[in-house]
């Protein structure tokens, strides 16, 4: 097979009308921009989750103060209450500080950093590793795609926060002592990570055996394309519209999973506190009257797993031909 | 029908070998039990010695079959944490995270289904509209969120309902258990109806959606022109119908209600075997975490596989073939 009986498979005439369209206004009559711009609803929910990303991006640089950092802390400042100045050292607080007289709206930051890092992270693991399995199965079928579905099958029947916790466990159990805590913000985006690969496994082995089906794979085949380049070249873009949803939605399944275990106190560590740590944090507080301290950090994860929900709800339908 | 149980029982043992594989091995790859037993002074004949003697050095299917057999005994090792037999721990514990599953169980199916029906036959009321919404709200709030906002309202607001433990117990049938008495049972409700909402939720919307399809069918036109009044429409004919379905989600919720009972009583300190597991995840206590794996793998299958048969059962168009489309926690 040589370059140029690959190149001819594809060649066809270009007409003037093809080309003028820019990007934008291509974009711009798409029936996704449509739905998007006609639902006041998702257009609030991706507002609020492009402002809590920004957020979290530019922590370091719109935090008032360093939480984090022992010396530049205050206990003078402990429970200010929010939207006011302390009485002893005058510092202002907007969102109120916690006991040690940290700022919870800089710690919300940094935490808001750290839940975002974290169920980003254990989405692309769990994407990676579902596609390809996914891709393998339902492409290369035989043995291969019974055992990974088997494997499939056991772990769905359990809750995947159990099983994330399960794989905590495990791995906290299988790093050295010593290096727990450095370790740990890994070890959670691994458990929580390969908790949820099954859905993108199961979905794109479906969809894979629909697409092997098509013309188009028959022609790749017989061109004599070897089959890793068939999966990942051919077939993965045209899956691409389901895994997007997925990852969507995983990734609200993501930040609570991972908020739920850093509340436990099975997450991320105290150095390094994410949205659940500080909610746990917070909730020593509600019997005392401190309410800010919970109340605060428990708006931005709902807000946070509110608005990805939406938008992964909205892109589910948008994106689903029966609906239309 | 008799081949099909036989198979779908033989899955089940599958994934009981396969549960118990992955606590087994927890045993062998997390830490050394010869650096354990061993002194400082030992060499490595002695170490060798000793694995021979423990059959660490035997195939690993002969160690799993010895592990199986100990775990069957009832013998599933000593916390490396209170130093007692696991089994034992467990045990003890058990009541009070059965008690709480059952009570919000009961909860779940019976405000659920409540629920359902009445927002399927009053389709636009202001009841309807404010009980969907706070179903929106039940489902997209993360279980701990709803405990610790609980108690903010009922525990520390109103001061209705302690905010934490189990309150006192009293024996029932031999087991010590907090539901039967009076402290024990106001202390359940805040951890019940925490642990209940989620699954509340689904089984409103299940009954609701299907209860309105099945409302629309021709056999309900049909009710009505016969002039049966709509009580009798309602309950005789159209819940029936609705049934089948929630059975099965509703038994496999169960499950994952024994599962989430980790968060809720580590909410409320409610000394189950949840808040058990996730004290032993914090302190890597490897025989309490993989007796737990074993014992809620075995929960857990045992329940799919009742809703499965029982499935089968309740609608024999599905065929040996059902059982596709599992749930998803």
């Amino acid at each position: 097979m040589t370059d140029t009986n690959k190149k001819g498979a594809s060649a066809r005439p270009v007409f003037d009308d093809d080309a003028p369209a820019s990007a934008w206004t291509r974009w711009r009559d798409t029936e996704i921009w449509h739905s998007y711009s006609r639902s006041p609803v998702i257009v609030t929910a991706s507002v609020v989750f492009v402002m809590l990303v920004l957020g979290a991006l530019l922590a370091p640089l719109i935090s008032p103060y360093t939480p984090f950092d022992p010396g530049s802390l205050n206990l003078m400042n402990g429970f200010t209450k929010p939207l006011s100045a302390n009485e002893f050292t005058s510092d202002f607080f907007l969102l109120g500080a916690d006991d040690q007289g940290r700022d919870i709206f800089s710690t919300i930051l940094l935490g808001l950093r750290i839940s975002l890092f974290v169920g980003i992270s254990a989405v692309l693991f769990a994407m990676t590793l579902g596609v390809v399995l996914g891709l393998v199965s339902g492409y290369v079928g035989g043995w291969l795609d019974a055992v990974i579905m088997r494997i499939a099958d056991i772990q769905m029947t359990f809750p995947s926060i159990m099983i994330a916790m399960l794989l905590y466990g495990i791995g906290k159990g299988l790093t050295p002592p010593d290096l727990r805590d450095e370790m740990a913000i890994w070890v959670l985006i691994f458990s929580i990570g390969l908790s949820e690969w099954v859905q993108f496994a199961r979905t794109v082995r479906g969809a894979t055996m629909v697409e092997r089906k098509k013309e188009y794979v028959q022609a790749c085949d017989l061109i004599g394309l070897s089959r890793w380049r068939i999966m990942f070249k051919h077939i993965l873009p045209n899956v691409t519209g389901t895994v997007l949803v997925i990852a969507t939605i995983s990734l609200a399944l993501a930040i609570i999973a991972e908020a739920t275990l850093s509340f436990l106190g099975v997450g991320a560590p105290k150095t390094e506190p994410s949205l659940g740590t500080l909610i746990n944090v917070g909730r020593q507080f509600i019997l005392s009257g401190e309410w800010w301290i919970l109340l605060f950090p428990s708006l931005t994860l709902l807000a946070l797993a509110l608005s990805v929900n939406l938008f992964g709800d909205w892109l589910r339908d948008a994106l689903n031909p029966k609906l239309r | 029908m008799l081949a099909f149980i036989i198979r779908r029982i033989g899955q089940a043992l599958v994934v009981l070998l396969a549960v118990g594989f992955v606590s087994f091995s927890m045993f062998k790859f997390m830490g050394d039990p010869l650096e354990n037993l061993l002194g400082q002074e030992a060499t490595m004949s002695d170490r060798a010695e000793l694995a021979e003697r423990l059959g660490l050095n035997d195939p690993i299917v002969v160690q799993y079959t010895r592990y199986l057999t100990r775990v069957l005994d009832g013998n599933l090792g000593i916390s490396y944490r209170a130093g007692l037999p696991v089994g034992k721990i467990i045990l003890e514990r058990l009541p009070a995270t059965l008690e709480l599953a059952f009570l919000s169980g009961v909860l779940a199916i019976g405000v659920g289904i409540t629920f359902g029906i009445y927002t399927a036959i009053h389709r636009d009321g202001i009841i309807t509209n404010a009980i969907m919404t706070i179903s929106l709200i039940g489902v997209s709030l993360p279980t701990f969120l709803i405990g610790v906002f609980l108690i903010w309202a009922f525990a520390v607001n109103l001061d209705w309902l302690p905010a934490f433990g189990r309150g006192p117990t009293g024996n029932f049938l031999g087991m010590e258990l907090a539901i039967v008495t009076w402290g024990g049972f106001k202390s359940m409700i805040l951890p019940a109806v925490t642990l209940g909402l989620y699954q509340m939720t689904l089984i409103m919307r299940l009954v609701r959606s299907e209860m309105q399809e099945v409302l629309r069918a021709d056999f309900i036109r049909f009710a009505r022109a016969r002039g049966l009044s709509e009580r009798a429409i309602n309950f005789r004919h159209a819940l029936k119908n609705t049934l089948v379905p929630v059975i099965t989600v509703t038994g496999l919720q169960l499950g994952s209600i024994i599962a989430f009972a980790i968060i809720t009583e580590t909410v409320f300190q409610w000394p189950g075997v949840g808040l058990l597991f996730i004290n032993a995840i914090s302190f890597v206590d490897i025989p309490v975490m993989s007796a737990y794996l074993l014992l809620v793998g075995t929960i857990f299958v045992f329940i799919n596989l009742i809703v499965d048969l029982l499935y089968f059962g309740i609608d024999p168009r599905l065929g040996p073939t059902g059982g596709e489309g599992r749930h998803r926690a």
